[in-house]
């Protein structure tokens, strides 16, 4: 007979494939064969299309619509405009932030690209003729695209719908173009540090507009069946199951009637968390027409129209003393949030996360306010690729520490290290409120100067500096130094919420008699590769090979509960509700194993994938054996099946961070960047997958590169959209995407079930620092303090030219 | 991102497709590569009732080369101009232009009669045709005619080309001498902030003959005539190189974009105008 040699504890243990291990993303298979299913892939039996006529101006009157002639276009069906929504109470909806913006042109437009009509037809072609055919009388008004003159006592009201309501969502408005004021910390403490400080540096910076045109613009099919008054909807949807109450909420379709499905999605990176008029047009088409309706945008459409992001004015005040310890914080805000506030932010955050501004750095007392404005621009203002708000605190406090060490004549590293919250420090309670989990900065930060060799890069850069100097080269080098701090893993139901939806998650476990798994989420992956990370996290929990689980997400009918995937959240806490939920599973195991054994509970360890007698592992039964029991026998005490669910209010944030360090040389003259370097440490917490890990850091980056230098969503002074296509948006292609170095530290998050903290949207928050701290660097010796983002080649050779250094 | 409705035409001959262009008049509109066209009927900037394909056309297309002289048929691609060891041997320029147009999707499609024919400032290819002082060979109802290449650009989008003529060739003369073409975008893909091209012999230290045009920095190409004045006959030193560039910065009117104001974009100019300059005369 053969010896069957019973599998080493580290053979079991990699067998199924759990925490750390550098799993292949099994969605790969399908997106690289053309295989995965998205919205536009979807096509139902008598389906219909829509797509809208948008303005052509950034603010009018709307005096007449002529539908007439299109309506006469054989293929279309239908012309809905604000008039047909109105009985319905569907003109205009309700955005996140507690504003409401039109969903067709209630008698003004205020937006280039704003939906005026809805054209439903046969076809994409039909649509389009039709809607070159709906005629527009437009009567057009004065435009406010710079926020600074929104609130000028003669500046052109925008939203008359709301002009004399002196109170907002957030509080008092102080002028018809005001949204609101937001205000944290210590506004008195903090003015009378700064009025005595030794130091006090003083800058505007502005991170201006951009977008983050993920690769599949935004797009949903409705189709209404009148025999059993079910609602489905098929859509790119960050968050599905808000969806689905928002819908329920608003159209008065009861919620159990209505089931919200988001199918493979291209990228979100934000833009699909709002709720936007093309998916309550299609719903009430299909509700009119009785057929399902599809509406896709595209490409100029996403730019032009769908949730911009950034668009923050921060003015800053940083006082230290003269050797260099920062003392305190000041911000004022000005937030251009366009047309209608429609920010994707949990409710009682109109400038989410801002006030994490504070970085990574022990500042004992702070100030901040954010006044929100209307402009004649797309609404939006949604988190890309980040938690609310999180880049732009985080793109504010680091320049600001760049510009404070420049001021102090110290090196900006050693400005940091000489603030940062000390390891001993943590849990740690900023200025402005928030409570840091956990962090080891000093390590990070140190690891990252020796891995870059530091000392050496500045040694080359004055070498460089020379060289220009003695007009020898016309190029200089820069250094971007970066360390940030992210809040995520929104979050505690006590101070999250979403039009009322806290911000929890939820994981449903059934195990199979045979031993395998489905595991379903309120999440829903964009990109990330959840079905791969979160079995990951499963298999470690109940000794259930990865590969043998199976992830769903994103039908409501189907998973529990959720607020979706956005802010970095999934990880901390629909990671932590299927860790816990996991944890109930095993619990359950181990009284059925326990009466499998004859053993008393308390009588038996886990042991990676199966319970061993303590004290005697040759006795023990495997969860594959387990799951079997669970379903043959007769159990006293114990009911049949093995399934769990788990709802997860995280208990905090999570506070995830990193050091980044960019090189690039710069030719004065051109204004053109060479990226020599870029390092990237993340400490994520427990890494749960570090190829995944890589991937993201590596997508991250590359958007932080596209930001920094050269995308934006421009606006001319009439509020024409100057950047609405991809030749002038810019995406960078492999060629203008440098080499990436990454690295780690692993401090895990204290309240976390794994110990995870999230790592998606890192890259994106601590890399633009990075690259615009680079440019500025460069340019230091001259004198430069602080230049606006985007440094694409004309702004870049605008500085060396201010600085005279063209002559 | 759908344009109106039009009629689609494939003629297998050059005088089926010019009888259909004097049919329709301006209705009508030939498609090459149409990687020029299809964006602005996708956005339905342009009305076209009638779409003449000339893919079907092969008498309009490869690159044929007799001792000095090379004729390149409307319908050669950009790759296939990248890809002719014959072309690149006698005159390597092409190749290093068209490397710097648009990305290779766009370049396995794109011809050079669209690109030249299309008037388009920011196109590589009008410049260089002007550079190399090349001819077209129109058809139209009224027969055939050779247009310079220096002559042929009025305006943005505006060209001698009369709307029932189609251009079946371009041809010139190998050139000599060293050469360069240089171009400054944003990213690939990206048409041109600044382009130069630079052909000239120096012997004895002397420049004996030159060229040099411009893309993207006025409404049509500019071929720099005072700047060749300039530089003929003369010692090549910087000094001269130097009024050279002053030169051909004072004949570009470019336009504010996205790019950039008209300031930068006349300094970039001057940046990349030097270095053809200096890369063509290393290259002598
Ligand atoms: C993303 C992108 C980037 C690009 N970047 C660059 C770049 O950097 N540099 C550059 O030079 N180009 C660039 N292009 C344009 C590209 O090179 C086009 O292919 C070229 O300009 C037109 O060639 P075509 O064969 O595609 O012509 P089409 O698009 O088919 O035609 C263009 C115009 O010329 C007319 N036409 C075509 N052939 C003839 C003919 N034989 N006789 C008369 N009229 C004719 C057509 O009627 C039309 O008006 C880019 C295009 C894209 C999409």
């Amino acid at each position: 007979m053969d010896d069957v040699k019973t599998p080493s504890r580290e053979e079991r243990k990699s067998a199924l494939s759990g925490l750390g291990t550098s799993r292949k993303r099994v969605e790969d298979a399908r997106f690289t064969q053309g295989k995965g299913n998205y919205v536009d892939d979807i096509k139902l039996k008598g389906m219909l299309f829509g797509d809208f006529v948008r303005s052509p101006v950034a603010h009018a009157r709307v005096k007449n619509i002529d539908t007439s002639a299109a309506l006469a276009l054989p293929g279309v069906h239908a012309v809905l405009t604000a008039a047909d929504l109105e009985p319905l109470g569907l003109h205009w909806m309700p955005t996140l932030a507690g504003d409401k913006q039109m969903v067709l042109a209630d008698g003004k437009v205020l937006f280039q690209g704003q939906e005026v009509a809805f054209v439903v037809g046969d076809d994409r072609y039909a649509v389009a003729d039709g809607v070159s055919l709906v005629e527009v009388e437009y009567e057009e008004l004065a435009v406010v695209t710079d926020p600074f003159k929104a609130e000028l006592k003669d500046a052109p009201i925008l939203r008359e719908d709301i002009a004399d309501q002196k109170e907002g969502a957030h509080g008092a408005r102080r002028h018809p173009n005001h949204i609101f004021t937001w205000e944290a910390g210590e506004k008195e403490e903090t003015n009378k540090v700064l009025e005595e400080a030794e130091v006090v540096a003083d800058e505007m910076v502005y991170y201006h507009r951009t977008h983050p045109c993920p690769l599949e613009t935004c797009g949903c099919v409705a189709s209404m069946d009148k025999v059993n008054g079910k609602l489905t909807v098929w859509g790119t949807f960050q968050a599905p199951h808000a969806v689905r109450t928002v819908a329920s909420l608003i159209s008065s379709i009861p919620e159990h009637n209505i089931r919200i499905i988001s199918p493979d999605i291209g990228g979100g990176f934000g833009n699909k968390v709002g709720v936007y008029p093309g998916y309550v047009c299609s719903i009430v088409a299909s509700i009119v027409t009785g057929v399902p309706i599809k509406w896709v945008e595209d490409r100029m459409d996403n730019l032009m129209a769908t949730a911009f992001a950034r668009d923050y004015w921060m003015h800053g005040k940083i006082s230290a003393t003269k050797e260099g310890k920062i003392t305190g914080l000041w911000c004022h805000t000005t937030a251009d949030h366009g047309a209608f506030d429609a920010c994707a932010d949990p409710t009682k955050f109109p400038a989410g996360f801002m006030n994490i501004c504070t970085g990574s750095y022990d500042i004992p007392v702070a100030y901040l306010a954010v006044d929100g404005v209307y402009t004649n621009k797309a609404p939006g203002g949604v988190a890309y690729r980040c938690s609310f708000r999180v880049t732009e605190a985080s793109y504010f406090i680091e320049r600001m520490i760049e510009v404070l060490a420049q001021k102090l004549g110290m090196d900006s590293a050693e400005l940091r290290s000489k603030n940062f919250i000390k390891k001993e420090q943590f849990p740690y309670t900023s200025a402005l409120g928030w409570e840091y989990d956990s962090g080891d900065y000093h390590q990070a930060w140190e690891k990252a100067m020796k891995s870059v060799n530091y000392k050496q890069l500045r040694e080359d850069q004055a070498k460089q500096l020379q060289l220009f100097k003695d007009g020898k080269s016309r190029k200089l080098m820069g250094i971007g130094l970066s360390h940030f701090t992210e809040i995520v893993g929104a979050g505690p139901v006590k101070n999250c919420d979403i039009l009322g939806l806290g911000m929890f998650d939820a994981c449903e476990i059934r195990i199979h008699p045979t031993g395998s798994a489905i595991a379903r989420l309120g999440t829903i992956s964009q990109g990330q590769g959840h079905a791969t990370t979160f079995a990951q996290i499963l298999a470690s929990e109940i000794g259930i090979p990865a590969s043998d689980i199976t992830l769903e997400e994103g039908d409501t009918d189907t998973a529990p509960y959720g607020l979706g995937t956005y802010g970095s959240r999934s990880t901390p806490v629909a990671g932590a509700a299927t860790a816990m939920a996991g944890r109930k599973i095993r619990a359950k195991a181990q009284m059925i194993a326990a009466y499998l054994l004859e053993v008393h509970d308390d009588d038996l360890e886990w042991d990676v994938d199966r319970f061993s007698v303590k004290g005697a592992p040759e006795k023990f039964k495997t969860m594959k054996e387990i799951a079997f029991a669970s379903y043959n026998q007769a159990i006293p005490g114990v009911e049949p099946g093995l399934e769990a669910v788990s709802y997860y209010d995280p208990p905090n944030m999570t506070y995830p961070n990193g050091a980044y360090v960019v090189v690039m040389e710069i030719d004065v003259d051109t204004g053109v960047s060479d990226i020599k370097q870029v390092y990237a440490l993340d400490d994520c917490g427990t890494r749960i997958n570090p190829m995944i890990i890589e991937g993201q850091v590596h997508g991250g980056l590359t958007e932080a590169l596209a930001i920094s230098m050269g995308q934006e969503i421009a606006y001319d002074e009439q509020g024409n959209v100057m950047t609405g296509t991809l030749m002038d948006f810019f995406i960078p292609t492999a060629w203008e995407t440098p080499n990436y170095e990454t690295d780690y530290t692993e401090t895990p998050s204290p309240h976390h079930p794994i110990g995870a903290k999230g790592v998606g949207e890192s890259p994106n928050v601590g890399g633009v620092s990075a690259f615009s701290n680079a440019v500025h660097d460069a340019f230091k010796p001259f004198g430069l303090t602080q230049a606006h983002m985007p440094h694409d080649h004309w702004r870049v050779w605008k500085i060396a030219k201010d600085l005279g250094l063209h002559s | 991102m759908i344009p109106s409705a039009f009629t689609f035409y494939k003629p297998d001959n050059i005088e089926k497709a010019v009888s259909l262009m004097s049919d329709f008049g301006d209705e009508a509109r030939v498609i090459a590569g149409g990687h020029s066209l299809i964006p602005v009927m996708k956005q339905r900037l342009t009305d076209i009732k009638h779409l003449i394909d000339l893919s079907g056309i092969n008498e309009i297309k490869g690159i044929e080369i007799t001792g000095n002289q090379i004729s390149i048929g409307a319908m050669t691609t950009q790759v296939e101009l990248i890809n002719n060891e014959e072309l690149f041997k006698k005159a390597p320029i092409i190749r290093e232009a068209s490397l710097q147009i648009a990305d290779p999707q766009v370049r396995n499609l794109g011809t050079i009669g669209g690109n030249v024919a299309n008037g388009d400032p920011a196109n590589d290819m009008p410049g260089l045709m002007q550079l190399l002082d090349a001819t077209y060979k129109l058809s139209g109802s009224n027969g055939v005619r050779d247009v310079k290449a220096r002559e042929f650009y009025e305006g943005a989008y505006f060209t001698v080309r009369e709307d029932d003529e189609i251009l079946i060739s371009i041809s010139f003369d190998a050139p000599s001498g060293g050469y360069a073409y240089e171009k400054q975008k944003r990213k690939i893909g990206d048409y041109a902030t600044a382009a130069a091209g630079v052909i000239l012999k120096v012997e004895n230290n002397m420049c004996s003959s030159a060229s040099i045009a411009l893309t993207n920095l006025s409404d049509t190409p500019v071929y720099c005539d005072k700047a060749v004045d300039i530089i003929l006959g003369k010692e090549i030193d910087n000094n001269i190189l130097n009024q050279v560039t002053e030169a051909c910065v004072e004949q570009s009117d470019p336009v504010a974009d996205q790019r950039g104001p008209v300031e930068f974009k006349k300094y970039v100019a001057g940046i990349v105008i030097k270095k053809a300059l200096t890369r063509a005369i290393e290259r002598t």
